[in-house]
C-alpha cells in the first residue's frame, strides 16, 4: 500500500505474462499433467510400433514424424479445450476476468500459450522420430531426409487443431460437451461424405481428407484452398462464436 | 475535542469513496433485480452489505468488478470504473464466490497462478496460506477435497495476495466456523484500521453486526436503510419481554405506548425504558427483560425484508421448473 510499490502495481499484466500463466494452467492440473504425459507417451508409442512392425522403408524419419504427431493432433487439442471450458464449468473464470477483466486478452493468451505448446509437441515429436530412425536404422535411400514442405504442413496441421480445439471450448463453454463434439462432429460428417450426394461438399469441408494429407504428402494449391475452407468451418467459425460468447457472456 | 454528536452524519458525505455505488440498476430476465442501489465506502472502514438471499447483494457486487454491465447508474472502485484499473488484482482484493476454484489444482498452485497474473512474488503465496490458516498439508491438497470453510479461508488468501487497498467479499463468513468467523473478523477489522476499505455482504445479521462500521441493507434489489451501525442501532426504541405478553401489551396499550410484537417473543416498544417499566408497574406486569432494544430494530427490519421474499419466490420457482 506504500507509494514505492504504486509505480510497479500500475503496470498491466503483459500478453507475455498472461500467456505463460496459461501455459501453466495447461499443465498444472490432474487432467491437464496426464493429458500431456500419454500424449508424448502415445507419440513414443507410435515410433516403437512402427519400428517394430513396419518394413524398412517405413522406418525414414518422415514416416516416423508422421507416426509420432498422430496422437498429438487428437490430445492436444483436448488441452486447449479444457484450459478455456474448465475456466466456465468451475466457474474460475470468476477469478481470472477480476484480475484482467479485459477477456479478449485472456482468450488471446490461451490461444498464444496452444500455439507455444503444439509447437513445443512438434519438437518432441521431432526429437522422438530422431531416435526412433537412428535405433530402427533402415539403411535405405532417404532416411534422413525431412523435406521443408513436409515440417511446414506439420506445424500447420499440429497448431490449426490446437486451436480449433480451443475455439471448441469457447464455443460451447463446457467440458463434456465440447470434446464430446469435438470427436464425434467430424466422424459424424466423415461417415455422412461417404453418400455420394455430400461427396463435394466433403471433398472440401472434412478434415480427415483436407487436412489429413497435411503429414502424408505435398499439398497442391487446390488441396490448400480445401484445407483453409474446413478450418474456416471448423476453426475459425467455433473461433469467433467462441470470443463472442467469452467476451459478452455472464460469468455465473 | 470531543465529537458532538451532529457531526456524525455530517462527515459521511465528504467521505473520500474508494468504492462507491450511484444509482445502480440491473434488470435480468425481464425483473429488476438491482433498483437504484447508492452507497459509498471510505477508507478505513467496513461495511457490511445485508440482505436476503436473492436482495441483489451479488448483482450489485459484480457490477462493481466490472463483471456485469449496468443497465443504469455507475459502479467505481478507487475512482474509476474497475475495468480500467491496468492490474486490479493488486489494488482490489475480490472474493466473489468460495466454491468457484480450480478444483483440479492444490491449494499452493490455484494462489501461484493468480500470483503470477498479477506479478506478485511467489514467496507471498505461503506466507498467505499461514496467515489464512491453511497448514502445508492443507496447500499441497487439490481444492476440490477441500471443506467450505477452507475454500473461503483460500478464497480469503486469494483476495489479499496483491496487498490490495480495497476488499470486496460476497459472503465470506459463509462455511466459516464460529473460530473462523472471529479470526476474519480480526483480520478484516486490522485492514481497515491500517486504512484500508472492506466490503463485505452477508444474509446474516449477526455475522456483519460485530465488524462492520456502516451497514447497507437491501431487500428486493432496493435500499431499505444504510448508515453507521451506531446510528441504525441507537433510536430503535425499548426491547420488553415478558411471561404473561398479553398481560405486558394491555399494560403498554393502557400507557399509551405504542408496541410492535417481535418475531420471536417480546416487543419493540417506541419509547424509553423508563416509561416501559412505568407502564408495567402499572399494569402489575412482571417484566422478564428491559433494555434498550439495539440489534433487535435492525433485527426486525431485516425479518420484515426476510419474509417478504417468499411471496416472491413461488413465481419464480414456478417459472423455473416451467
Amino acid at each position: 500500500m506504500s507509494t514505492t510499490t504504486i509505480a510497479a502495481t500500475i503496470a498491466r499484466p503483459s500478453l507475455t505474462r498472461l500467456t505463460a500463466v496459461e501455459l501453466r494452467k495447461m499443465s498444472d492440473t490432474r487432467a491437464g499433467f496426464w493429458l500431456l504425459l500419454s500424449t508424448v507417451g502415445l507419440a513414443v508409442a507410435a515410433v516403437v510400433i512402427l519400428g517394430f512392425a513396419g518394413d524398412a522403408e517405413d522406418h525414414t524419419l518422415r514416416e516416423m514424424l508422421s507416426v509420432a504427431t498422430a496422437p498429438v493432433v487428437v490430445l492436444l487439442p483436448v488441452v486447449g479445450i479444457l484450459v478455456v471450458s474448465s475456466e466456465w464449468s468451475q466457474r474460475t473464470s470468476l477469478l481470472t476476468f477480476t484480475l484482467v477483466p479485459h477477456r479478449s486478452r485472456v482468450l488471446a493468451a490461451k490461444l498464444l500459450a496452444g500455439v507455444v505448446l503444439s509447437l513445443a509437441a512438434l519438437q518432441a515429436c521431432i526429437a522422438i522420430a530422431l531416435l526412433g530412425t537412428a535405433i530402427a536404422d533402415p539403411g535405405v535411400a532417404g532416411t534422413w531426409s525431412l523435406p521443408a514442405w513436409m515440417l511446414g504442413q506439420t506445424t500447420v496441421y499440429v497448431v490449426t487443431s490446437m486451436i480449433t480445439g480451443i475455439a471448441f471450448g469457447a464455443m460451447l463453454l463446457s467440458s463434456a460437451p465440447a470434446i464430446v463434439l469435438y470427436f464425434a462432429l467430424p466422424l459424424a460428417w466423415t461417415a455422412l461424405g461417404s453418400l455420394a450426394f455430400l461427396e463435394t461438399a466433403a471433398r472440401w469441408l472434412d478434415g480427415a481428407r483436407s487436412l489429413a494429407p497435411m503429414t502424408d504428402e505435398l499439398i497442391s494449391t487446390t488441396q490448400w484452398a480445401r484445407a483453409g475452407t474446413t478450418l474456416a468451418v471448423w476453426m475459425l467459425l467455433p473461433l469467433l462464436i467462441g470470443l463472442w460468447r467469452v467476451t459478452r457472456g455472464d460469468v455465473r | 475535542m470531543a465529537r458532538r454528536p451532529w457531526s456524525r452524519p455530517l462527515a459521511i458525505p465528504i467521505l473520500l469513496a474508494m468504492i462507491e455505488a450511484h444509482s445502480l440498476t440491473k434488470r435480468l430476465g425481464g425483473r429488476t433485480v438491482v433498483d437504484d442501489v447508492s452507497f459509498r465506502c471510505g477508507p478505513g472502514t467496513v461495511t457490511g452489505f445485508l440482505g436476503p438471499n436473492g436482495a441483489g447483494k451479488t448483482t450489485t457486487m459484480r457490477m462493481l468488478c466490472g463483471l456485469l454491465d449496468a443497465d443504469a447508474g455507475a459502479a467505481t472502485v478507487l475512482g474509476g470504473r474497475y475495468r480500467e484499473l491496468p492490474n486490479p488484482g493488486r489494488r482490489v482484493g475480490i472474493l466473489l464466490d468460495a466454491a468457484a476454484q480450480p478444483g483440479g489444482r492444490r491449494g499452493q498452485e490455484a494462489l501461484g497462478v493468480s500470483a503470477q497474473t498479477m506479478a506478485v512474488d511467489e514467496r507471498r503465496v505461503g506466507e498467505l496460506l499461514e496467515l489464512v490458516g491453511l497448514d502445508r498439508a492443507a496447500a499441497r491438497k487439490r481444492v476440490r477435497q477441500y471443506s467450505l470453510g477452507m475454500r473461503q479461508r483460500l478464497g480469503l488468501a486469494h483476495a489479499l495476495l496483491g496487498d490490495p487497498e480495497v476488499l470486496i467479499l460476497d459472503e465470506p463468513a459463509n462455511g466459516l466456523d464460529p473460530e473462523g468467523m472471529r479470526w476474519m473478523r480480526r483480520l478484516l477489522r486490522d485492514f481497515a484500521d491500517r486504512g484500508g476499505t472492506v466490503l463485505l455482504s452477508s444474509h446474516l445479521l449477526y455475522e456483519v453486526e460485530a465488524i462492520a462500521d456502516r451497514l447497507v441493507i437491501i431487500g428486493g434489489g432496493r435500499i431499505a436503510a444504510q448508515g453507521s451501525r451506531a446510528d441504525l442501532l441507537a433510536g430503535a426504541g425499548t426491547l420488553a419481554e415478558a411471561s404473561d405478553e398479553a398481560a405486558l401489551l394491555a399494560a403498554l396499550d393502557a400507557a399509551g405506548l405504542p408496541a410492535r410484537a417481535q418475531a420471536d417473543g417480546g416487543f419493540i416498544v417506541d419509547a424509553e425504558p423508563e416509561d416501559v417499566g412505568r407502564a408495567a408497574l402499572a399494569g402489575d406486569v412482571a417484566l422478564t427483560r428491559l433494555g434498550p432494544s439495539e440489534g433487535a430494530g435492525l433485527e426486525q427490519l431485516f425479518f420484515d425484508l426476510t419474509t417478504s421474499v417468499p411471496d416472491a419466490a413461488p413465481a419464480e420457482f414456478m417459472e423455473a421448473i416451467r
